[in-house]
């Protein structure tokens, strides 16, 4: 079985273990990865009844929860790691959201793509309308990614919360990184892989 | 030859099994010796790794599939989910479904003849607890030589009984699945049983629980416990969908004793149903069973800290619209088993008939139910 890349890059990133919650764990690929290989355990949290369903069926850990209503029935440091995959730019309060990963967990694994990519930025200067794409293929009124954000963006963010980021791998759409998307990042890169911790 | 449907268990037939030996009870006394009816369905494994005890729900019974006979017009309670190729799949599993202890359709209960006086129980047959409950299933399991159940499996009062297998019998039991549950009841549940005690007490021919003795049921207070119980086991949505405010007359009575509402007539008609079939002492005793109910008790209140010692994976499943044991009742379970870091899924299911959903064929549940158990090994 081979990992989606940004779950190959995210797991070399979790201790061999360490116990894991991964907000938004679809079929539960990275979970079983980390089970599999790495001794892992913990929980994932999704709300797609389908996706539940497949977890069930692998022996993943599931558990029924929608991330955009709170967390609070986590513990203060009770995970070594949460994982966010490609869901912050979903939320409806993505800053509560990141509190929540730093409180629950000692540190957080976070992806999103990035808005101020050169391809975001043509789109829109030149249609003059929201992109789309076959990466972001939702039209602006059906989407469910409401809340998109820039690298620049999410590091401010950061700033101003005190959390401290420990990596950041910037990639591309095949989650490949180049010399240039480490140069120019923000033009560059479309999507971010993060490391925090507070 | 009779046709039964290809995914049907056929034809049961209820088996017997006497427990000659005093079984000690959470009250303190015991019952000097006790008997269980029981069904199965599928065969048990070489190694006896494929056993599935089921446990039946407040009003349940041992006939949990199939039928009993070639005229019977409707198989066993939870037919849907227990079959060959269903959810709980008896190609692969040996499902074991009994009668409680103190039950009215076959265990001994407060109908049974006491051999100490040669009379029936009636009102001396103790109250009992759901870890009674679980112990005697416990010496049913070693009659069957089953020595680990593959999972244990309950919906509602069923689900009360599969967790508290999973912390008395931690060894003995490798999945528990526990549905539209919870680790102890709220005020409110209780309240409900309690509106439905004293409907059996109160009745003039309850007789302090010796009715039998006066040749009389309670029929009137079993009736109204029933149809009180009913209420919290619908949803608003499902019964007003299933009723609104239809009439069965063609106008209104103004008086009291019509019924007129089709909502009333459905009501008695299930009450009615119900008192005929259904021992008032059961009622009272499983009611109070449910009452009891709180494994965390002994531990100050703290669910994790009571399940550290549990071994079995959980899947709990509760239903959106099911006000009586609510999906946050089940939440509370599912909380504690993290915080406990215990394997466990959950999942919250659409389904708009309230309480009464987790005996129904409701496509996702089951869906999920067969995911579960099919991962299940049984070799």
């Amino acid at each position: 079985m081979s990992l989606r890349a940004d779950l190959q890059i995210i797991q070399e990133w979790i201790k061999p273990n360490s116990h894991v919650l991964d907000l938004g764990c679809g079929d539960g690929e990275l979970l079983r990865y980390l089970r599999d290989h790495k001794q892992v355990h913990g929980y994932g949290l999704e709300i797609d009844p389908d996706k539940i369903t497949s977890c069930v069926r692998n022996g993943i850990n599931v558990i029924e929860q929608d991330l955009d209503k709170e967390l609070n029935n986590f513990g203060d440091k009770s995970f070594d790691t949460v994982v966010m995959t490609q869901s912050l730019q979903a939320m409806h309060f993505p800053d509560r959201v990141l509190e929540d990963m730093l409180r629950i967990g000692k540190e957080g694994i976070l992806t999103f793509p990035n808005f101020a990519h050169w391809r975001c930025r043509l789109y829109l200067s030149g249609k003059g309308r929201m992109p789309v794409s076959e990466f972001m293929p939702y039209t602006w009124y059906n989407t469910p990614n409401i809340h998109f954000c820039t690298f620049q963006d999410f590091e401010d963010l950061c700033r101003s919360r005190s959390i401290q980021i420990l990596d950041r791998l910037v990639v591309d759409q095949t989650h490949q990184s180049s010399w240039l998307s480490a140069l120019w990042p923000n033009l560059l890169g479309e999507i971010a892989i993060y490391r925090i911790t507070r | 030859m009779p046709t039964f449907p290809a995914d049907s268990v056929g034809l049961v037939t209820p088996q017997y099994q006497a427990f000659p030996d005093p079984l000690r009870l959470a009250c303190g006394k015991s019952l000097a010796q006790f008997e269980l009816v029981y069904e199965t369905y599928g065969t048990l494994n070489a190694n006896h790794s494929n056993a599935v005890l089921v446990c039946h729900a407040l009003s349940g019974h041992h006939h949990a599939a199939g039928y009993h006979s070639e005229d019977d017009r409707k198989p066993g309670w939870w037919d849907s989910c227990i079959g060959p190729g269903k959810a709980i799949d008896t190609n692969r599993f040996f499902v074991v479904s009994l009668n409680n202890l103190g039950g009215c359709h076959g265990s001994t209960g407060p109908c049974s003849i006491n051999p100490e006086t040669g009379k029936s129980y009636g009102a001396s047959f103790p109250v009992l607890s759901v870890e009674d409950w679980v112990n005697s299933q416990a010496q049913l399991a070693d009659v069957l030589d089953i020595q680990c159940w593959a999972a244990v499996v309950g919906g509602s009062l069923g689900g009360m009984q599969a967790i508290q297998w999973a912390l008395s019998y931690p060894e003995r039991i490798r999945h528990c699945v526990a549905i539209a549950t919870a680790p102890k009841l709220s005020a409110q549940n209780i309240a409900f049983n309690e509106v439905a005690r004293q409907a059996i007490i109160t009745d003039p021919d309850f007789h302090n629980g010796d009715y039998a003795a006066f040749g009389v049921i309670p029929k009137r207070g079993l009736m109204l416990a029933r149809m009180v119980g009913h209420i919290t086991y619908l949803s608003d949505d499902s019964m007003g969908e299933k009723f609104g405010r239809e009439l069965r007359t063609d106008r209104l009575n103004y008086d009291f004793t019509s019924v007129e509402f089709q909502v009333e007539s459905y009501l008695r008609y299930q009450g009615q149903e119900f008192s005929a079939r259904f021992d008032a002492n059961t009622y009272l005793l499983m009611t109070k069973a449910l009452d009891y109910f709180d494994p965390a008790e002994t531990q100050g209140g703290d669910l994790a800290k009571t399940l550290e010692k549990v071994t079995a994976d959980f899947l709990v499943m509760s239903f959106t619209t099911d006000w009586r044991f609510s999906p946050a009742r089940s939440r509370e379970l599912v909380n504690a088993l993290m915080a406990a870091r215990k394997p466990v899924s959950y999942l919250e299911i659409e389904a708009a008939q309230g309480h009464d959903a987790f005996l129904l064929p409701i496509p996702r549940y089951v869906e999920a139910l067969q995911g579960y158990m099919n991962r299940i090994e049984v070799d």
